[in-house]
């Protein structure tokens, strides 16, 4: 060992400068990020911009004088706060939503935002004007339904003008929230209870009135049927129904005798009893 | 033994140089300013919260004779210590070390990558390849570095998550309906699920309730109950959701989107049980009255059967048949009542009406009285 440093004292001093010197100026750059290269101050040059000339990798620079700014490559989201949106015919809407971005112009970016959270301080209020604009032009339903697609177009073309000038592109507006504020949802739920309550009792007047009609309907039946029956010979059927009506009325079911009859001798019943006249 | 380690980090005795120092804590990555950087950190991660490679000095640390210190130096581990001669006099160290670093590089440089999974290989840190499963290898750790992600697996997750709180959707009508649902995924393309978004998962889960909120929005509140309207929901998320992704290049595919359950806001829930109730009582009522139906179509079927049966016989001899059959029933009825019979001529009838009645009363049957007029 002692041997080693008497022997190559100069040739290991050198190694270990150069080692110094290669962390110093040789950093890595992964495939997530993009860098800018500011030397004194002034963006130079970039590494991995979407259409840039150099990927990811090993790069160089000058030592000291380069600073490396890394920045986000991948695609970034941009959150905002619920907001209560206002329709045009007075509704109002809790709405919530996202923006996703990314990084286009990192040079740019540097200079106006200084970072991604910088982009996304200066994009959210405007996401939320943007937004709130979009939507209170439109009626309630319309907010709902629809022409979602188109107003969303219009909040992400709107907001990708505005990002451009922090040097971002806007992918994407998405509505992840829409609600009704606590005073309208409270009368959305009145409104579907009663909504409800008027179904049953239409329901149960239905059954009723359908019962009806199928009673009726059977009483006519029935009564179509006696009819074709009977009218074959109306007197005999006066006749006939007449014996079983006696039956019925006189004839105690339970055998004790609850009728008096008084027959006058003339009754036909007694004609023969009475012996020929 | 003599001499400095040549892979040491400076300013640590590690190697034993002999002045028995106490040892110090763990080297933090992040340890500047204090001669050369560990080299088997990624250049350039400044930060001392970025991943710490392997540190053979720490690995060797703890290893052999030469172990994690205490204080003291128990057994033969003074700071004196000194590694066994090799013959020739020369030390076991280098040896030693070398034969870690090879270790450590032929660990970092092999990879069994599973059925299920894919691995991404970043050339210090620029995306050159991705694997696919088996053995694979790569070059060592600083220079290559291997991501393995799985792949085919099928990630779920479940909207609205374990928070208690009812997510309430608006539905095309301005009905409000209680939605939970599940979105099943997996990955499509895992350079672009590395490389391309930020947080893929929370991702997912935003783009699903985007589109959750959307495809609700077009629908009536009785289509989400039903299972035809709910399978229409499913595919139109599933739908949108690959659309959004797509356009993100997220690397992701969707699965499926499966409604759990679908129900009226537990606010009005009683009201919606009734309409339920009510089409019960609906079929019920209609019930009763098919009932009734049937039994008067079938009396009037059997009476009018009856009176064809007997009106068939009374044709064949209608005179007989009907003094036949008026004879008895008038045995019928008077042999079971109280019989009185009156000549009238000259006799003036006196009918003990209050006895009739009183009897009738013990009796409790229906008392009637029959004058029958003179017949014939």
């Amino acid at each position: 060992m002692q041997r080693l440093w008497e022997d190559h004292r100069y040739s290991i001093i050198a190694a270990g400068l150069a080692l110094v010197a290669l962390m110093l100026s040789a950093y890595v750059v992964p495939e997530e990020e993009q860098v800018v290269i500011v030397r004194t101050g002034e963006p130079v040059g970039t590494i991995n911009t979407p259409n840039g000339q150099m990927g990811a990798g090993l790069h160089w620079r000058w030592p000291f004088v380069d600073k490396v700014v890394r920045i986000e490559k991948r695609l970034l989201d941009l959150e905002m706060n619920d907001e209560e949106v206002l329709s045009n015919d007075q509704q109002r809407l809790l709405v919530n939503a996202y923006a996703r971005f990314r990084i286009t112009n990192p040079v740019r970016m540097v200079e106006r935002a200084g970072s991604t959270e910088g982009v996304r301080t200066a994009l959210e209020p405007i996401l939320n004007s943007v937004l709130r604009q979009e939507l209170g032009r439109r009626t309630f339903q319309a907010m709902l339904t629809a022409e979602r697609g188109s107003a969303l177009q219009n909040v992400r073309a709107n907001l990708d003008r505005q990002a451009r000038q922090y040097g971002a592109e806007v992918v994407d507006v998405q509505i992840t929230r829409t609600d009704l504020p606590e005073a309208p949802l409270q009368s959305a739920f009145t409104r579907m209870e009663s909504d409800r309550q008027r179904e049953a009792r239409t329901i149960r007047a239905q059954g009723g009135r359908d019962a009806r009609i199928i009673r009726a309907e059977a009483d006519a039946e029935a009564a179509r049927i006696y009819a074709e029956s009977f009218g074959k010979d109306a007197s005999f059927y006066d006749f006939y129904r007449a014996m079983q009506s006696y039956d019925a009325t006189f004839a105690a079911e339970n055998g004790d005798a609850a009728s008096s009859i008084i027959l006058s001798p003339d009754n036909e019943y007694l004609q023969q009893f009475r012996g020929r006249r | 033994m003599a001499g400095k380690n040549p892979w040491g980090t400076g300013g640590d005795g590690s190697s034993g140089s002999g002045d028995g120092d106490a040892p110090k804590g763990d080297k933090g990555s992040g340890d500047k300013g204090n001669g050369p950087r560990n080299p088997w950190l990624p250049p350039g991660s400044g930060g001392g919260d970025g991943r710490r490679g392997p540190n053979i000095e720490d690995i060797f640390k703890n290893r052999g004779p030469e172990g994690p210190r205490r204080k003291g130096g128990g057994g033969g581990g003074g700071p004196n210590f000194r590694f066994p001669q090799r013959p020739g006099g020369k030390s076991w160290f280098p040896v030693a070390v070398v034969g870690i670093i090879a270790l450590g590089l032929l660990a970092t440089s092999v990879h069994l990558i599973g059925p299920q999974q894919q691995a991404v290989v970043k050339t210090l840190g620029n995306y050159t390849r991705t694997l696919d499963s088996g053995l694979k290898f790569s070059a060592p750790f600083p220079i290559e570095t291997v991501d393995v992600e799985d792949v085919q697996g099928v990630r779920a997750v479940r909207i609205p998550g374990n928070n208690n709180q009812v997510k309430l959707i608006l539905t095309g009508d301005q009905n409000l309906v209680d939605l939970s649902y599940i979105v099943r995924w997996n990955i499509k393309d895992l350079a672009d699920y590395k490389f391309r978004v930020v947080d893929p998962v929370e991702t997912v889960n935003e783009a699903a309730e985007a589109a959750m909120r959307a495809a609700v929005a077009e629908k009536q509140l009785d289509e989400t109950f039903s299972g035809q309207g709910r399978a229409a929901i499913e595919q139109d998320v599933r739908e949108r959701m690959q659309r959004t992704l797509d356009s993100y290049q997220a690397g992701i595919r969707v699965l499926g989107v499966e409604i759990e359950k679908a129900d009226p806001p537990g606010q009005v829930v009683d009201a919606f049980r009734d309409v339920q109730v009510a089409e019960q009582n609906a079929d019920a009522a209609r019930n009763q009255a098919q009932g009734y139906a049937q039994q008067v179509l079938a009396q009037a079927q059997g009476e009018a059967e009856a009176f064809d049966k007997v009106y068939e016989q009374y044709r064949l001899a209608p005179e007989v048949t009907r003094q036949r059959l008026y004879y008895e029933t008038m045995e019928r009825v008077l042999s079971k009542t109280d019989k009185t019979i009156v000549e009238a001529t000259g006799v003036t009838p006196y009918l003990p009406l209050p006895e009739i009645r009183r009897r009738a009363q013990q009796t409790e049957g229906p008392a009637t009285t029959v004058t029958a007029p003179g017949g014939q």
